[in-house]
């Protein structure tokens, strides 16, 4: 009987402990808290967002669920019952896919008008361009320079003897610079190229990663700080000025180089989602991402470039920031009719 | 008639809660997966045998199982008869050492894994000592997933055909020895062929665990490897292919439930023998073979079982510049979580309150479940559906939570509930298999006894049955728990974004890039397998050999 009331007791102070916690732990937002849905990659000063804090009386609270293709899937699995309130991060390649699944509510913020039309995507404004950048292969200077081999300068390169076992790219499926740079092979070597393209680099011994931060600072050699040993990656035509930015001692010239053939454009979006619990606030939140204060405070967080027209870019960016000519490009109808087939196919030849 | 109607009010709250949140959410995504655009497509549930990628993933799956299985019989057999059948200083510190991985949840022994075998390991350093290129590390390979599957399953074979080897009389091996089979061959003769049935049935139930693996397929395979149940998490996660991830779900459901029934047929077969008390058939090796085998075994064992664990706590304790506690005194800060946006000992408030919940439901569900099962024991119906759980991957089950329960009165993707109870459907079956034992056997004879003698049903439950059973349903409720806290397959569906579990968490540090998080991870991974082993000797204690049937 001493047995029975112990397991009781324990059973009963569980429930009890449970109850506590649960009482905390999952203690819903106020109603002039807003949330953020965003990918790992988001950044903010937070200076800067505290300000907007606290001229809006808002707080936010920043959700990050992994990759962006996660973000986004988990938006459209919970369409109409979102788990916050704004989405930060769908990008050009994966907005169709979002807008067909109806995630979004339109709005138009004020300071639309300082963005550029080409980059409004969505003419009902259901989602609202934020940043801007190239996808493009960054190579590690002095692992070529030490070695005396060339960079490549082409995306065809990487498949000859000489990089053999130096690339390291994004797997598409889980990560938007992937899949910008796998819509870029598609661009450059077509719809009937691009296959054995791949099937040649995976002979040449690609390394696969499932996101940029692994990729880039887990296995890239010329990252500052990173732990890599490939001299190259798919990253961003700005990523050699963060290496500038980070260096532990100022340092005249980038780290790190781009090939300038191999970019593709990435725009990243945020959108109201539909069944937002505040609305207003949201709306607040997504005049603040295009408002100059925040424009101004992307390049040097999340290393690509504004979107607002009278967004100051700083110095160390005019500085070191490479111009990309526009030469891969796919159209928005043919990505939004191609990608599932694509990414399926990409699975199939490398990682199979 | 009183009887059918006790049958009835048992069974109804049972049946209502399994539909609900079992049955109802996998039917839910089976029917959304099967129906694309609402015409069924049945055509779709042949695809995994027809795509050659998918056929791959097939093709992996029964590989890696198949070699898991085969590793975790080659270390386990020699364990299961040195535990059993000798006695030498530390058998019991060995037994425990082999015994608890079992209950380690997926994502520790991940990343001890990761830690052993990783680019920064022991291992890595040593064979970059010879010469060899290792700068990518061992952690992402076939043979890190097959040896991480035995390192958790050797305790299947160590508790379940140790368990038979336990029992053998002596003077059945000493009859062999007389009749002309000395040693190793009294062995051969006598020991293997009584264990048969045992032997197949861990075998399967090896197979079965490392067939249906996810976590460690997950964590330690890279992007390039996936069994069926971590295709299902990628086709839903990051392709949203649902339909294709049906159609796995409904394959792995055959496969296993294919297994299931083969599992019961071996145990129908077992043969039933003289049982000896273990205390008077283990003794101390008698010839230099036999201390030579005891000892060289002993010392394998703890060679192959040490190192994960052991790289997995130094690693948490040794920082950039040496011995350092800061992991652990960081549990509580907001840096230390990283991308996670809140502190690991957040995380593992969430833990604790979700395990806790799902025990306060699958304790009950499970207990009424033992008794029907107890009651109805040549009801296979109910059986299977109480054991189904276990084959139905805990994927499919919160991808079906998702798409189920998304609209009023039932809306739980906002509620902190939906991930307690998806855990306890994960749980009900170990509940089951821990409480209805005890049920079927003296506390239903007793406690019919009293209601002979004019007791209540309840009275006779209450002052009866729930004595006897206590211990059990202790060992229960401390089962469902270790299963929740460790739980990742749901969970990684089903954990709200802001409030991740430890075992999310860890997955997250894990996934990260740079020797931080993963150190971060290494220490919160400490936490929980502490936790887990604490739970599991506890178990150990309150009712001995309750892992007997797992």
């Amino acid at each position: 009987m001493r047995r029975a009331l112990l397991a009781t007791g324990v059973a009963a102070a569980m429930v009890l402990a449970a109850a506590c916690v649960a009482e905390e732990g999952g203690s819903e937002p106020t109603p002039d808290t807003v949330t953020l849905l965003t990918h790992d990659s988001f950044d903010v000063t937070r200076s800067v967002l505290e300000a907007f804090e606290r001229s809006s009386g808002i707080r936010v609270r920043v959700l990050r669920v992994g990759d962006a293709g996660q973000l986004v899937n988990r938006a459209i699995l919970t369409a109409g019952n979102p788990e916050g309130d704004v989405l930060f991060g769908v990008d050009n390649n994966l907005l169709a896919e979002a807008l067909e699944a109806d995630v979004f509510v339109p709005y138009a913020s004020p300071r639309l008008d300082s963005v550029p039309d080409a980059l409004e995507l969505d003419p009902e404004h259901r989602v609202t361009p934020i940043d801007r950048g190239d996808v493009c292969l960054n190579y590690d200077r002095r692992w070529f320079e030490q070695r005396g081999i060339e960079p490549p300068s082409d995306l065809a390169d990487l498949t000859s003897p000489t990089y053999r076992g130096l690339t390291v790219v994004e797997n598409p499926a889980t990560s938007t610079p992937g899949l910008a740079f796998l819509l870029a092979t598609i661009a450059r070597f077509g719809e009937d190229g691009w296959e054995s393209y791949w099937r040649a680099l995976r002979a040449n011994d690609v390394l696969v990663t499932d996101g940029w931060e692994s990729a880039y600072f887990g296995e890239f050699s010329g990252a500052g700080g990173g732990e890599g040993s490939r001299p190259i990656v798919v990253s961003y035509a700005t990523s050699p000025v963060a290496e500038v930015v980070f260096a532990e001692e100022p340092i005249e010239r980038p780290p790190t180089g781009v090939v300038t053939s191999s970019c593709f454009e990435q725009i990243e979006f945020a959108g109201i989602l539909r069944g937002a619990r505040n609305p207003e606030g949201a709306e607040r939140l997504i005049d603040f991402l295009l408002s100059r204060r925040f424009q101004e405070d992307i390049p040097l967080r999340m290393f690509v470039y504004p979107v607002a027209t009278d967004a100051e870019l700083p110095p160390v960016f005019r500085e070191h920031a490479v111009q990309i000519p526009r030469s891969l490009s796919l159209s928005p109808d043919a990505i939004a009719a191609g990608r599932r087939d694509w990414v399926e196919r990409w699975t199939q030849i490398v990682l199979r | 008639m009183r009887r059918l109607a006790a049958r009835a009010a048992l069974a109804a709250p049972l049946l209502a809660f399994l539909g609900l949140f079992f049955v109802y959410p996998v039917v839910a995504i089976l029917d959304l997966g099967l129906r694309p655009h609402g015409v069924f497509t049945p055509s779709i549930l042949l695809r995994p045998l027809v795509d050659p990628g998918l056929r791959g993933v097939v093709a992996f799956t029964i590989g890696q199982a198949l070699a898991s299985t085969a590793l975790t019989l080659a270390i386990g057999l020699p364990a299961a008869l040195v535990l059993s059948r000798f006695r030498f200083p530390g058998r019991r510190a060995l037994r425990t050492l082999v015994v608890m991985p079992f209950v380690l949840p997926t994502v520790v022994v991940a990343s001890a894994f990761i830690g052993l075998l990783g680019p920064a390991g022991p291992v890595a350093a040593a064979l970059d000592a010879l010469g060899m290129d290792v700068r990518e590390g061992l952690h992402r390979s076939v043979g890190a997933i097959v040896a991480a599957h035995a390192f958790f399953n050797v305790a299947i074979v160590v508790v379940v055909v140790g368990g038979t080897w336990a029992h053998v009389d002596p003077e059945l091996v000493d009859a062999a020895a007389i009749l002309g089979a000395p040693g190793w061959r009294g062995v051969w003769r006598v020991l293997v062929p009584l264990a048969r049935p045992a032997i197949a049935g861990a075998a399967l139930l090896v197979f079965l665990f490392s067939f249906t693996s996810f976590g460690v397929v997950l964590l330690l395979g890279g992007p390039t490897r996936a069994t069926i149940d971590v295709e299902i998490y990628r086709r839903t996660t990051q392709l949203l292919d649902l339909s294709t991830a049906a159609a796995l779900s409904v394959l792995q459901l055959v496969f296993v439930g294919a297994l299931l029934w083969l599992g019961a047929f071996v145990e129908a077969r077992a043969e039933r023998q003289t049982l000896q008390p273990s205390s008077a058939v283990a003794r101390a090796p008698r010839t230099l073979g036999e201390v030579a085998f005891v000892a060289t075994t002993a010392l394998a064992l703890a060679a192959w079982f040490l190192p994960p664990l052991g790289t997995l706590v130094v690693r948490s304790l040794w920082g950039p510049s040496g011995f350092t506690l800061e992991r652990y005194l960081e549990l509580g800060s907001l840096r230390a979580g990283g991308i996670l946006a809140v502190s690991p000992l957040a995380a593992i408030a969430t833990s604790l309150a979700t395990s806790a919940i799902a025990v306060a439901v699958a304790l009950p569900v499970g207990t009424l479940a033992a008794a029907a099962v107890a009651r109805a024991r040549r009801s296979p119906g109910l059986l299977g559906l109480v054991g189904l759980p276990l084959g139905v991957s805990a994927v499919t089950v919160g991808l079906g939570y998702v798409v189920a329960f998304d609209r009023p009165p039932l809306d739980l993707r906002g509620s902190f509930l939906a991930l307690p109870i998806a855990q306890s459907i994960v749980a009900i079956p170990f509940v089951v298999r821990t409480v209805a034992p005890v049920l079927s056997s003296t506390a239903s004879d007793l406690a019919e006894q009293a209601a002979d003698l004019g007791a209540s049903p309840v009275r006779a439950a209450l002052d009866v049955t729930l004595p006897i059973a206590s211990p059990a349903l202790l060992a229960g409720a401390l089962f469902a728990f270790l299963v929740s806290l460790g739980e990742f397959g749901a969970t990684a569906l089903l954990a709200r974004a802001g409030q991740p579990t430890l075992p999310v968490a860890i997955a997250r540090l894990l996934g990260q890039p740079g020797e931080a998080a993963v150190a971060q991870a290494t220490a919160m991974s400490v936490v929980l397998m502490a936790v887990t082993a604490a739970g599991a000797l506890t178990i150990e204690r309150v009712r001995v050999g309750a892992f007997r049937r797992f």
